[in-house]
C-alpha cells in the first residue's frame, strides 16, 4: 500500500482509504454527499428530515434487540413482554425508548408533512419526492399499528380488531379478506404471528423509501423558506459542515424531549387498558388508539355509516397524492400568500381538534363537531386550494434567496 | 402471423420482427405468468390453516339459565351470547314493525321454531367486531360500547353505525337442556 500517487478524489486519503475507493469509491460517494449544497436559508424546519432519519434508526436498533427477548405467541407474548419490562437487563429502557420513540417519530413525521404544505415542498418539481414522503408516511402506519398489537394487552387485541374489521367494509369479499387477514375467525396467534414478521420487516422497507426519498431530493435539492429555486452558488452552502452541524442541534433539541419521556413519563402516551392482558370475551369500555391516529380515527366515526367512515377514513390521506394538482399557485411558499395562512393555521388548528375529538367517546356534540372537523379536513384540500390558486394574489416575492436575505439583514 | 416467421426466418439482422421476437415475447409472457402463479401459494398460506378451520363444535347446557338471564361461551374463539328472554323482551321484539329495521328481519326467523324464549348469537357488532354489552342500550338488547351500535331484544340492529343484525351460528337443540353450535 503506497500513497505516492494522488489522482483520485478524496482529498486526505491516505493509503487504506486510496485502496479502497478505487474498488468501491465509497469514500468519494461519501465526500459527494457532503459537498452538495443546500440553499442557505434552511430554517429548524428543515431539520425534522434528519430528525425522523434518527428516529427510524433508533426504532430499528431497540426494536432488533427486543426481539431477541419477545415470544410472539398468544399465550406468551404478554407475559414476555412483562419480562422484558422487570428481568431483562436495560430490557425496560429499551421498551420504553420503542414505544416512546414511535410516538416520536411520528410528532416529527407530522411537523415535516406540516412544514411540506406551508412552503408547498409538493409542488414541480418535487411532486415524485412528496408521493415517495406519503407512500412513507402509510408504511409507518402500518408498522406502529402491527407493532402495538404484538405486547397482546387489551388495547392490542381490541386495536387489532377494530382495525382489521374496517376491511370487512369491502362489499362481497369483505368477510373473506377479513379472515385471510386473521388467519382464522377472530383475531388470534396466527394474527400476532405474522403481525410481528411484518412488524420486522416494514422498517426495512421504509429503509428503501427512505433512500428513494433521498434520491428524489437531491435531484433537485430542498425547498427552502421563500419557495424561490437557487440560482446562483450564492444561493447555497455546502451540506457539511453547515447543516449537518444544524441537524445535530435538532438532534439535541429531540433527544431532550424524547427522553424526557422515556425517563420521567415512559407512559403518559400510551394507554393504562394495555397492561391488561388480551380477552377475547370482553371489550373495553372504551378503546381509543395511539395519539398520532386519533385525528383518522375521529373522521371514521364521523361518518354514520361503515364502508363510508372507513372510505373516508382512507381518502384523508390518498388526497395527498392529488395534492400538486390542487394547489397549482405559481407561489411555492406560504410567506408570500396572505390569505393561504389563515386556512393553513386554521387546517392545523383542525387538525388538532380532530385528535381531541378522535379521544372522546362517539356521542352528541362530539360527533356533530366531528363532522364539521372533517369537512372542513376535505374541503381544505379540494375546495380551499383550487380556489385560492386562481384568486389569491400573493405578496412580492424577492428576486433570489440572497436577495431575500440582504432584506432581512437591513431591517433588522 | 405463421408466414411472416417463416419469412423473416433467414434475416435476423432484419428490422422487422424476427422468429427472436417471438421467442422473446412468449418467454417473457410465459416467465411473467409463472411469476404470477407462484405468488398463490404465499398468500393463500395466509389463510385460516386446516387445524384452525377443524374447530369443533361446542355443546352448552342452558337448563341453569333463568328467564331474564344471559351466559357467553366461546366459540371459534368469539363469544356466542345465549339469553333466555322474558315474555316482555319476546313481545318487544316482536311488536316492531318490519320497515323500521335497518336490516329487517323477522324474530321468528332468528329463532328455533318452538324456542321462543332462547336466543343464541354471535357476539360480535358488526361494525367493527367489538363485543356488546347486554342489557345495556335504548332497546334492552345489546349495546356496542366502541361506537355506539344499539340491538335490540332480537338482536337486531336499530340506531348506530353497524349495517347488519348481530349473526346467529349455525346450532341446535340436542336435548331438552342442551344446544351444539357449530
Amino acid at each position: 500500500m503506497n500513497d505516492s500517487s494522488e489522482k483520485s478524489a478524496p482529498k486526505k486519503s491516505g493509503g487504506i482509504i486510496k485502496w479502497i475507493d478505487e474498488r468501491l469509491p465509497i469514500f468519494t460517494f461519501m465526500k459527494h454527499q457532503g459537498e452538495f449544497r443546500a440553499p442557505r436559508n434552511l430554517s429548524y424546519m428543515w431539520s425534522l428530515g434528519s430528525i425522523a432519519g434518527i428516529a427510524l434508526v433508533i426504532q430499528i436498533v431497540t426494536g432488533i434487540f427486543l426481539a431477541m427477548h419477545y415470544t410472539p405467541h398468544a399465550s406468551m407474548a404478554f407475559d414476555s413482554v412483562e419480562r422484558i419490562m422487570r428481568d431483562v437487563p436495560y430490557g425496560w429502557l429499551l421498551r420504553y425508548t420503542h414505544a416512546v420513540g414511535a410516538s416520536m417519530f411520528f410528532a416529527a413525521i407530522y411537523i415535516h408533512i406540516l412544514r411540506g404544505l406551508y412552503y408547498g415542498s409538493y409542488k414541480s418539481p418535487r411532486e415524485i419526492l412528496w408521493f415517495i414522503g406519503v407512500i412513507i408516511f402509510l408504511t409507518m402506519m402500518a408498522t406502529a399499528f402491527m407493532g402495538y398489537v404484538l405486547p397482546w394487552g387489551q388495547m392490542s387485541f381490541w386495536g387489532a380488531t377494530v382495525i382489521t374489521n374496517l376491511f370487512s367494509a369491502i362489499p362481497v369479499w369483505g368477510e373473506n379478506i377479513v379472515q385471510w387477514l386473521w388467519g382464522g375467525f377472530s383475531v388470534e396467534n396466527p394474527t400476532l404471528n405474522r403481525f410481528f414478521s411484518l412488524h420486522y420487516l416494514l422498517p426495512f422497507i421504509i429503509c428503501g423509501l427512505v433512500f428513494l426519498h433521498l434520491w428524489a431530493l437531491h435531484t433537485h435539492g430542498s425547498n427552502n423558506p421563500t419557495g424561490i429555486e437557487p440560482k446562483t452558488k450564492k444561493d447555497t452552502i455546502p451540506l457539511h459542515p453547515y447543516y449537518t452541524i444544524k441537524d445535530f442541534v435538532g438532534f439535541g433539541f429531540f433527544f431532550i424531549l424524547m427522553f424526557y419521556f422515556v425517563f420521567f413519563n415512559p407512559n403518559y402516551l400510551g394507554h393504562p387498558d394495555n397492561y391488561i392482558p388480551a380477552n377475547p370475551m370482553l371489550t373495553p369500555e372504551h378503546i381509543v388508539p395511539e395519539w398520532y391516529f386519533l385525528p383518522f380515527y375521529a373522521m371514521l366515526r364521523a361518518i354514520p355509516s361503515k364502508l363510508g367512515g372507513v372510505l373516508v377514513m382512507f381518502s384523508s390521506i390518498f388526497v395527498l397524492f392529488v395534492l400538486p394538482w390542487l394547489d397549482t399557485h405559481r407561489t411555492k411558499s406560504g410567506s408570500y400568500r396572505p390569505i393561504f395562512k389563515w386556512f393553513f393555521w386554521l387546517f392545523v388548528a383542525n387538525g388538532l381538534l380532530l385528535g381531541w375529538l378522535g379521544g372522546k367517546p362517539a356521542e352528541g356534540a362530539f360527533v356533530i363537531m366531528a363532522r364539521f372537523a372533517t369537512a372542513y379536513y376535505f374541503l381544505y384540500f379540494i375546495a380551499v386550494l383550487p380556489w385560492l390558486s386562481r384568486k389569491e394574489v400573493a405578496t412580492k416575492t424577492p428576486k433570489s434567496i440572497s436577495d431575500s436575505l440582504e432584506k432581512v439583514k437591513i431591517d433588522g | 402471423m405463421a408466414k411472416k416467421k417463416i419469412s423473416s426466418n433467414k434475416n435476423h439482422e432484419n428490422q422487422g420482427e424476427t422468429r427472436r421476437d417471438f421467442i422473446v415475447l412468449a418467454a417473457s409472457a410465459t416467465a411473467a405468468i409463472g411469476g404470477v402463479s407462484a405468488m398463490w401459494p404465499f398468500v393463500d398460506s395466509l389463510n385460516p390453516a386446516a387445524d384452525v378451520l377443524a374447530l369443533s363444535s361446542t355443546e352448552v347446557n342452558i337448563s341453569s339459565i333463568e328467564s331474564g338471564q344471559s351466559i357467553t361461551v366461546m366459540w371459534r374463539g368469539k363469544p356466542v351470547f345465549v339469553r333466555r328472554r322474558t315474555k316482555k323482551e319476546i313481545e318487544e321484539a316482536r311488536s316492531v314493525p318490519l320497515i323500521e329495521l335497518p336490516d329487517p328481519q323477522a324474530d321468528a326467523e332468528r329463532i328455533k321454531p318452538g324456542h321462543d324464549e332462547w336466543l343464541v348469537l354471535v357476539g360480535v357488532c358488526t361494525h367493527l367486531g367489538c363485543v356488546p354489552i347486554g342489557y345495556k342500550g335504548d332497546y334492552d338488547g345489546w349495546f356496542c360500547p366502541c361506537h355506539g351500535s344499539h340491538y335490540d331484544t332480537s338482536g337486531r340492529i336499530r340506531k348506530g353505525p353497524a349495517p347488519k343484525n348481530l349473526a346467529i351460528p349455525g346450532y341446535e337443540f340436542i336435548g331438552k337442556d342442551v344446544i351444539k353450535i357449530g
